[in-house]
């Protein structure tokens, strides 16, 4: 299968990925270029397992095709910290213990993130509608939730 | 008995050891693995529920670009896949890792395809060409057992793997006889099908050089899979096969057991000499990952005149799919029945069990696994009998409840458990006070005046955890011991690893099995490793499932622990010129009672356990020990759980309103850890009562096969949960721990599904099955109306 050079920006930086023009961009992030952090699910886009943000929206990145995300910028929990400090949304997750088996938490950090640069300060009800389309079988939810509300509110200022 | 509580750690909610690696994409699962020259492989599964194979034809798919190799059964000469666990009488059928002659279900595996990548492999894959010869199919248990059904087997009979009971039927009838009212219900537990999150993967690496094996697999249980796939279906010895499950993204019972792909996937690593990678599409774990609950039952319940319970009659017909897998006979059978008198005195139970196969996948444990289903038709019963009594459900089981028993005597069921510790009301006491039930009462009666419909669900539960002893459970038909191993092994500086046959797949182990540690031994966090899932480090073990890993686990850990202190004492002993018996250890030294100063450190005392220059004589140097702990008896946690719903009779939507959970798993590690399995649990639970139903067509096609199509608990559909426990120790092992990983899926889905039946009582429904989606209760109500 022939491949195409693709110039893919992932977390803030340019990569020059040679690919067939078919594959996802799940499928580069994790054989091309070694960011396994973005998960596969379903592959049909319906867990929510592999989000990424692309230009800050959250996208299913089993849907995409990288040649078509050339010039944008795409994050993946990679790509959460910055230099070395956790993303409040990490620090909130490890505090509350909102993962489990860890395996759909990158995704549903990704949505949170994308969420709270839209929202700050959003609602519980809105924390959930925007979590709806991804999928966990061991929490439950509500520690995630939780989670999401402390970021939220320490990102704007409050306490604790 | 050693007590392993009291001190700071245990009870602390201290944050995941797991989590620092799961937040920032570290994990490393079996999918991550990627080996030099690893090939894809990709299996042609059957559309057919059953069929005969008239042939195979791989010699187009052979010469695709990128397909290394196609392998079918005529190739794969093993075992089949075993099935561990034998009740009287039982009929095994033999099943292939790749169907021979004939498949019995929708995607039973036929052959398997390698190709250089995954695209080539299932490209490969769909241009292998198998005629089949399509045949009748059953997938319902009561038709599979008519006469005239099609027939899986021709040598097991009418469908039929075995017949089991349990219970004293001349007692039950004489209940019933004398009984003052008899409440009889068919209750079907519906199909479910796991999906964790993370699908089933295996890498198989074979190493020609030293004809090692090593296979990363999505495994709950590596030494079980190494001990089943190398003993019974490879024929290697299990020197020669490493087995290793690295994280995991969960679990739920369906990654127990040995399936064909990782079989396969191993021959044919062999066979090529380059390691093999496969991992689940969706649709795969929907077709082959093995399947829960899924039975018909008719119950009977005898009351007397004043609403106490004389008897319980239970008739199942449990769907096992079209094979046994590992566990499958021990689900419906001791796992169920033994659970059938809840919280309850019942004078006498008697329960029947048919094991029937059916063109369907596999089914076998499911969180909770027996339990749900034996606690589900009790509940359900014990509402059907309050609304026939119009005595309130709350009411009806407090009459009933099991006086408190907290002593050390366990009490003795009619249906051979005996529990080992329980003080139920007060938990039914607090989960009602938080629900506000009196109050919700009130609210419910002033709703239907103005045509605003809430229900109730209360439910008291019993849960049997960490299934044991390993006597009683060979002597009941099981392939394995029921025990666990630890092996705590320190550093020359003090430095701990411990080595657990448990594996974590979201339990949080390595942060629990550190506290217990940390605890016992004075020494922080930082310095204690736990080691789970690789057969090549760790002894021996028996795995994660039925809530064990703290009961047996954790207990083995603590057995270690107390062996390498007493280890410790003695050369601290030694050093200090002391009498060992006039040592204290606290805060990680020993010191001479009463002359603090006299005291040797943890690390002083592991050192010199290893440079053996001073040490008692006849001492052997070294500072390690591994236990093997082997419970007298099950755990037994309970509680109270509450939920509220609003159901709209116009649309038939339900509202979850509040959910309450009053659980008592003795006493609590990690409060955090135990909160989080209980709110999973309770999804779970909730996602049968309302959604979740794994679908076939009579014939046998998966009609549910996609997440669209199976509806699974989303973020805006539950409410945030109230918990609270209560803490009753259990007296079966050293930590007083009870279990918590699937009280929530046990007491949910009756609790979920009495509110909804008791929000449509106006309308003079008196039952439904499960799941109570909108549309099932718009149409009941729409019925009733006429």
């Amino acid at each position: 299968m022939p491949k195409t050079l693709l110039r893919l920006r992932v977390n803030g930086e340019d990569h020059d990925v040679a690919a067939a023009t078919h594959k996802t961009l799940l499928e580069v992030l994790r054989e091309e270029m070694g960011l396994t952090g973005t998960k596969h699910g379903c592959e049909l886009g319906e867990c929510g397992t592999c989000t990424v943000l692309v230009d800050g929206q959250p996208v299913l990145s089993c849907l995409a095709l990288p040649i078509e995300l050339e010039g944008r910028e795409v994050t993946t929990v990679e790509g959460m910290a910055v230099g070395g400090r956790l993303h409040p949304l990490q620090q909130a997750f490890a505090e509350l213990g909102a993962a489990q088996c860890g395996y759909c938490t990158p995704g549903i950090l990704l949505t949170a993130r994308a969420l709270l640069a839209e929202n700050p300060k959003p609602t519980r009800q809105e924390i959930r509608t925007a979590l709806a389309g991804n999928l966990c079988r061991c929490t439950g939810y509500t520690k995630i939730l939780d989670a999401v509300e402390l970021a939220a509110l320490r990102s704007t200022g409050g306490e604790p | 008995m050693a007590t392993a509580t009291g001190t700071k750690l245990f009870g602390a909610a201290i944050k995941r050891r797991e989590d620092p690696r799961f937040i920032s994409g570290r994990g490393q699962y079996v999918d991550d693995v990627k080996l030099p020259g690893m090939t894809s492989a990709a299996f042609v599964r059957s559309p057919h529920a059953h069929a005969t194979i008239k042939s195979i034809n791989s010699v187009e798919a052979k010469s695709m670009p990128g397909v290394v190799a196609v392998y079918t059964a005529h190739d794969v000469k093993v075992g089949g896949l075993p099935c561990g666990w034998m009740l009287p009488g039982i009929k095994v059928p033999t099943r292939p890792v790749l169907a021979s002659g004939k498949v019995r279900y929708v995607g039973e595996p036929v052959a398997i395809v390698i190709g250089e990548t995954p695209y080539a492999a299932k490209d490969g894959a769909e241009a292998v060409q198998v005629e089949y010869g399509p045949l009748s199919g059953v997938s319902d248990a009561k038709r599979a057992h008519e006469k005239g059904a099609p027939q899986l087997f021709d040598d097991i009979s009418q469908n039929q793997c075995f017949y089991w009971t349990i219970g004293d039927k001349a007692a039950t009838e004489a209940a019933f006889k004398s009984a003052a009212r008899v409440v009889s219900q068919p209750i079907r537990n519906q199909r479910l099908i796991p999906n964790a999150i993370e699908p089933r993967a295996c890498v198989a690496s074979y190493s020609p050089g030293t004809g090692e094996l090593t296979l990363w697999v999505t495994s709950q249980n590596p030494h079980v899979h190494r001990l089943l796939m190398a003993a019974f279906v490879l024929g290697i010895p299990e020197t020669k096969m490493r087995v290793i499950s690295p994280d995991v993204g969960g679990g739920f019972g369906s990654k127990i057991f040995v399936y064909n792909e990782e079989v396969v996937a191993s021959w044919a690593s062999k066979a090529l000499g380059r390691p093999v990678k496969w991992t689940a599409e969706r649709r795969e774990s929907f077709l082959n990952d093995a399947h829960g609950r899924d039975h018909v039952t008719e119950a009977e319940m005898a009351l007397d005149g004043n609403g106490k319970i004389l008897g319980l009659r239970v008739k199942t017909h449990a769907n096992l799919g079209a094979y046994l897998s590992t566990f499958a006979p021990l689900i419906p059978s001791y796992l169920y029945g033994p659970l059938l008198s809840g919280v309850y005195k019942i004078p006498a139970i008697f329960c029947e069990v048919w094991g029937m196969l059916t063109n369907t996948a596999p089914v076998d444990a499911y969180r909770g696994a027996g339990r749900p289903e034996a606690t589900y038709l009790l509940e359900r019963m014990m509402d059907r009998a309050a609304g026939e009594l119009r005595v309130d459900p709350a009411e009806l089981r407090r009459r009933n409840l099991i006086p408190p028993f907290t002593g050390g005597t366990p009490y003795q069921t009619p249906v051979a458990f005996a529990y080992d510790s329980g003080n139920y009301e007060p938990a039914l006491n607090r989960a009602l006070e938080l629900a506000g039930y009196a109050q919700m009462r009130k609210e419910q009666a002033e709703g239907r005046k103005q045509g605003r419909y809430i229900g109730l669900g209360v439910t008291t539960y019993i849960e049997a955890c960490g299934p044991a002893p390993s006597a009683v459970a060979g002597s009941l038909g099981a392939g394995a011991g029921l025990w666990e191993s630890g092996l705590v092994r320190v550093h020359p500086s003090g430095a701990v690893a411990v080595y657990t046959g448990s594996h974590s797949h979201g339990q949080g182990h390595e942060t629990t099995f550190a506290q217990l540690v940390a605890d016992q031994l004075g020494i922080p966090m930082e310095q204690i490793e736990i080691v789970h899932g690789d057969t090549g480090q760790i002894p021996f073990g028996m795995g994660t499932y039925g809530s064990r890993s703290a009961c047996v686990g954790g207990s083995a850990i603590v057995k270690s622990l107390d062996k390498i202190k007493e280890k410790g004492r003695k050369i601290a002993a030694h050093l200090l010129e002391a009498n060992e018996n006039d040592l204290v250890f606290e805060g990680g030294k020993w010191a001479v009672k009463g002359s603090p100063d006299r005291a040797k450190t943890w690390g002083e005392v592991a050192l010199m356990a290893y440079l053996a220059h001073n040490i008692p004589q006849g001492m052997e140097p070294g500072l390690e020990a591994t236990s093997f702990y082997d419970p007298s008896n099950f755990t037994f946690p309970f509680g109270a759980h509450v939920a509220v719903v609003d159901v709209d009779p116009d649309t038939g939507q339900t509202k979850l309103l509040k959910y309450v959970a009053v659980d008592d798993v003795g006493r609590v590690i990690n409060p955090m850890i135990v909160d989080g399995m209980v709110h999973g649990g309770i999804a779970q639970g909730v996602g049968q009562a309302l959604w979740e139903h794994g679908v076939y067509s009579e014939e046998g096609q998966l009609l549910s096969a996609t997440m669209m199509d199976y509806a699974m608990p989303k973020a805006d559909q539950l409410p945030s949960y109230v918990t609270d426990r209560t803490v009753t120790p259990s007296p079966i092992n050293p930590l007083g721990v009870k279990g918590a990983g699937e009280t929530g899926t046990i007491a949910a889905t009756p609790t979920v599904v009495n509110a909804v039946l008791d929000a449509l009582a106006p309308f003079g429904v008196a039952h439904l099955d499960m799941p109570l989606t909108p549309e099932k209760i718009w149409k009941a109500v729409k019925a009733a109306k006429k």
